[in-house]
């Protein structure tokens, strides 16, 4: 992203949304003064017991690198780490060009202050997009080559040998000739003080030499999560510490008219009621369980601004304009799919839908403050560190140079703690009122499903038709619905052409390729845009999407009565890399052969986040209409392999992540607020419903792509089709528990 | 006031008597290993065990715990981290962001003590928290191997 001091808020959010990762360009910040904000933060940070920021001792050989005398060496990290496993994958991709000794490494965030005073020496924090590896893997691999080229150097000079006679293993480095030896730590001082060699004149290992990275190692965070000692933000408590619980506007859009606080008069440990921008009310108190229970006692008068009307049928009805209507974005048009299918020889059409999904990260939205006339600090769980700052800075009205974040790892983020940084905003707004005083305000359950940027709504009107061989000849696509950029940055899509809810369906190789090669095609976009504020949501657009486009192939393929596998196959000589996943993931499933009684396969392909992706669901239908998963088998090429333990890891939880929005998932609008309020009414998927997951992992070693997000597209639409297998009939809208299957 | 057995210590503490013993962990006692997911009893991120048994803290009134009731959080469960789930939490890799697992752990280890070798069927019952990250698969895995079993070869293929 690229931002500079006195931008909004809004446009700090569409810069980190729309230019994405590894993209930017430098920070340019017009007459800021490098004063390193850190230095102050350090000392209140150290204070809470955890370590904030680049503050370990030892010799730092390059921005990635600080070696200590113990030979233990500290590999920084810019990235957030909240739960996808890419502070292990990065530290492994330092750690392998370094030669290190892994055992002895140990990891660091530096702040968004520390960056923006080293004029962000370490790039892009923002991670979303599943962009945390594929977009720093290359500089943060020369930050540890530079890093093992100076520790040699060194070496080279206290031993008077040249530096070509010289090897290094395990952070050891060894004279064959005279037998003697170094270690890195006691070389870093000297390697230090070197100059960085220029990281275009370094050539980096071949994967295929990796000995660190590409390999199945545990993680290097998990020690704390099983005794309680991690702290999240949620977690913090400093000295003097007040807590704030909050409610906005149910009905979105709307406002504060008026509170009356001498209802809480006679509630113990209640400091005050404040306004928190327009839109908001919080109650400050001595602990969080009082100002909850005291917020929900305050009376509070809101203007609803007119969406008080809105509703599910109101947003339905929003969107049927949508694929009705005779002016839409035409994305791709190949052909003419309208006459090829208007002259097939039969005739396939369906209309789709997927609701608004809340993220329901675990850990509720939250964040601490410190506000002072000068200087503010905010501890946030946060998916987007610079995007954080730049809320603390406009919200205090501080310059950024004043303002320092401490980024705790979030419980969950799925997108939610990214683009919009909210909750970082109002913490602010409140503590600004409480000078001096830490402030941790935290959600309760009920306000964050009640306010989260939600999946977006859709709806998707699919036509086909197929020749006189059963060859699919034609297919048009009309999506509508609302768009994310239309909701972070009108004005960057004010004529409806958003490609990117076009996720999975773009001509371009490389992100979201559609995988099918057809003779006739038309992809059109109607945006249409409610009063629901929505985000990007872990596989956001490719979820919808994936469900769209690969159940209607299964029934497309079944009314050509045709192999559901061997037809999409027909369609995919073009795209290789799709049809390597889809056939290996049918093989591993054992895809034609026999199954127990009752028990169907799915099968869906599908490309997102710059990897592709393919499963095969194995389905039982009770005759109480239950559904049960018996199996999922994926096969996942996202280029290069830096930990397939994890990678793994992150395929399974994209089960858990998609099945829950299969069967359950569903946010619904009623007098212009969400219905859903917690758990009991947007339920997730539990133990006793996850199936075995299989995981091939099979990187071609040629491109680096995204681990996170791309397989929960191809989640759904296995199921459903294996729900089709035994049903007879398709599925076209989600969730599933709206469905009786019996 | 209340009078609280936690973690083997008998602590006092100032608080309205309908305040859910989470908040009273988690701000008054400063456990914070404890987490609030929903504040429902829903999520099972809460979860602490009560004279032995699996409780979802944050929907018990502190009012309604006796002195005399045992109380035990994620940080009292072993020293060291050293109670058979935690080890093989350790060694199956289970946790992603972490946020559910202290809860997880306490679910698992109340599962073992009344259930040395609980079925695949056991597990569906007794292990009803959530976990937003998906790390089900490994955590069945983890209960398995702490049962005594072998370590299910897990990842990827």
């Amino acid at each position: 992203m690229s931002a500079a001091v006195g931008i909004s808020r809004r446009r700090f959010i569409i810069d980190s949304a729309v230019a994405g990762g590894g993209l930017a360009v430098g920070l340019s910040l017009p007459g800021a003064v490098m004063a390193v904000p850190a230095a102050a933060g350090a000392s209140s940070a150290s204070a809470l017991g955890g370590s904030f920021g680049a503050t370990a001792p030892g010799a730092e050989v390059t921005v990635w690198v600080v070696v200590q005398p113990d030979d233990h060496c500290v590999i920084r990290i810019a990235r957030t780490e909240m739960g996808q496993g890419t502070l292990t994958g990065l530290a492994q991709l330092v750690a392998e060009e370094l030669e290190c000794d892994w055992a002895k490494v140990k990891t660091e965030f530096p702040t968004p202050g520390q960056s923006l005073a080293r004029k962000r020496a370490w790039g892009e924090m923002g991670t979303g997009g599943s962009r945390g590896i594929r977009m720093s893997e290359d500089y943060v691999r020369r930050g540890g080559a530079a890093a093992r080229i100076m520790l040699l150097q060194a070496a080279a000079t206290r031993l008077g040998v040249p530096g070509a006679e010289l090897a290094v293993e395990r952070g050891v480095i060894r004279h064959a000739a005279s037998g003697r030896s170094l270690r890195y730590g006691e070389v870093c001082e000297a390697a230090a003080r070197l100059d960085v060699p220029d990281p275009r004149s370094i050539t980096l290992k071949k994967p295929a030499d990796w000995k660190i990275a590409g390999k199945p190692l545990k993680r290097l965070d998990t020690a704390p999560k099983l005794d309680g000692s991690k702290k999240f933000a949620l977690d913090l408590e400093l000295p003097g510490m007040l807590y704030a619980a909050i409610k906005d506007c149910p009905v979105f859009g709307g406002k504060v008219v008026s509170f009356d606080e001498t209802a809480l008069a006679s509630r113990k440990g209640v400091k005050r009621v404040v306004r928190v921008g327009d839109t908001a009310v919080a109650v400050v108190a001595d602990s969080w369980w009082r100002a909850r229970s005291a917020l929900a006692a305050l009376p509070i008068v809101w203007d609803e601004a007119g969406f008080g009307n809105r509703s599910s049928a109101t947003i339905d009805a929003l969107l049927k304009d949508g694929l009705d209507t005779p002016n839409a974005f035409v994305y791709r048009n190949e052909g003419d799919a309208p006459a090829a299918i208007a002259g097939a020889v039969k005739r396939i059409d369906a209309d789709y839908a997927t609701p608004f999904l809340a993220h329901a990260t675990m850990e509720p939205m939250n964040a601490t403050a410190r506000v002072t006339a000068d200087r503010a600090e905010a501890w946030v769980p946060t998916q987007n560190g610079e995007g954080s700052h730049a809320s603390l800075a406009e919200a205090t009205g501080l310059p950024l140079d004043r303002c320092e974040i401490y980024k705790c790892d979030p419980g969950g983020g799925f997108g939610r703690r990214g683009g919009n940084q909210d909750y970082v905003r109002q913490a602010a707004l409140i503590a600004k009122q409480f000078p001096g005083v830490p402030v941790k305000l935290i959600w309760s359950r009920e306000e964050d499903m009640a306010h989260d940027f939600y999946r977006p709504i859709s709806q998707c009107r699919l036509s086909a038709g197929l020749d006189e061989k059963g060859q699919l000849a034609g297919l048009q696509v009309r999506l509508s619905g609302q768009s994310i950029n239309a909701f972070i940055n009108p004005g960057s899509v004010a004529d409806g052409r958003d490609e990117r809810q076009l996720q999975g369906w773009f001509e371009k190789p490389g992100d979201a390729q559609l995988g099918y090669t057809v003779p006739n095609l038309r992809i059109e976009y109607a945006m249409r845009n409610s009063h629901v504020p929505v985000g990007p949501w872990r596989g956001v657009n490719t979820n919808q999407n994936g469900v769209y486009m690969e159940c209607f192939m299964e029934e497309v393929a079944r009314a050509a009565g045709a192999d559901p596998w061997q037809f999409r196959r027909r369609l995919m000589a073009n795209h290789p890399k799709h049809l390597a996943v889809l056939d290996a993931a049918a093989e591993r499933a054992g895809w034609g052969k026999p199954l127990p009684a009752g028990v169907h396969r799915g099968i869906a392909q599908f490309m997102g986040y710059g990897s592709y992706s393919a499963a095969v669901a194995e389905v039982s239908i009770g005759t109480d209409g239950h559904v049960k998963v018996h199996r999922l088998v994926f096969a996942l090429n996202c280029g290069h392999a830096v930990n397939p333990h994890q990678i793994a890891a992150q395929v399974e939880g994209s089960v858990a992540y998609g099945l829950s929005a299969t069967f359950y998932g569903e946010c619904t609008v009623e007098n212009g607020r969400m219905v859903q309020s917690n758990f009991h009414d947007y339920p997730i998927m539990r133990m006793a419903e996850m199936p075995p997951v299989e995981t091939i992992v099979m990187p071609s070693n040629d491109f680096w792509g995204g681990v996170g997000e791309p397989t929960i597209c191809v989640v759904g639409p296995a199921v459903l089709n294996a729900i089709f297998a035994a049903t007879g009939r398709p599925v076209r809208s989600l969730p599933l528990r709206k469905y009786n299957l019996a | 006031m209340a009078r609280l057995n936690v973690n083997g210590k008998l602590r006092t503490v100032e608080v309205e008597a309908d305040t859910p013993l989470l908040w009273v962990i988690r701000e008054q006692l400063g456990l914070t290993g404890t987490k609030y997911g929903c504040g429902v009893a829903q999520c099972g991120a809460c979860s602490v065990h009560m004279n032995g048994e699996l409780r979802r803290s944050c929907s018990i009134p502190v009012g309604t715990v006796k002195a005399s009731d045992r109380i035990t959080t994620i940080e009292g469960l072993s020293r060291n981290a050293s109670h058979p789930v935690q080890k093989a939490w350790a060694e199956i890799d289970v946790p992603q962001c972490g946020y559910c697992q202290s809860g997880q752990i306490m679910a698992a280890a109340a599962l073992l003590a009344r259930n040395k070798r609980p079925t695949d069927a056991d597990i569906d019952a007794a292990m009803t928290n959530i976990c937003r990250c998906g790390t089900y698969q490994r955590v069945r895995a983890a209960i398995k191997l702490a049962a005594g079993g072998v370590k299910v070869a897990g990842g990827a293929l």
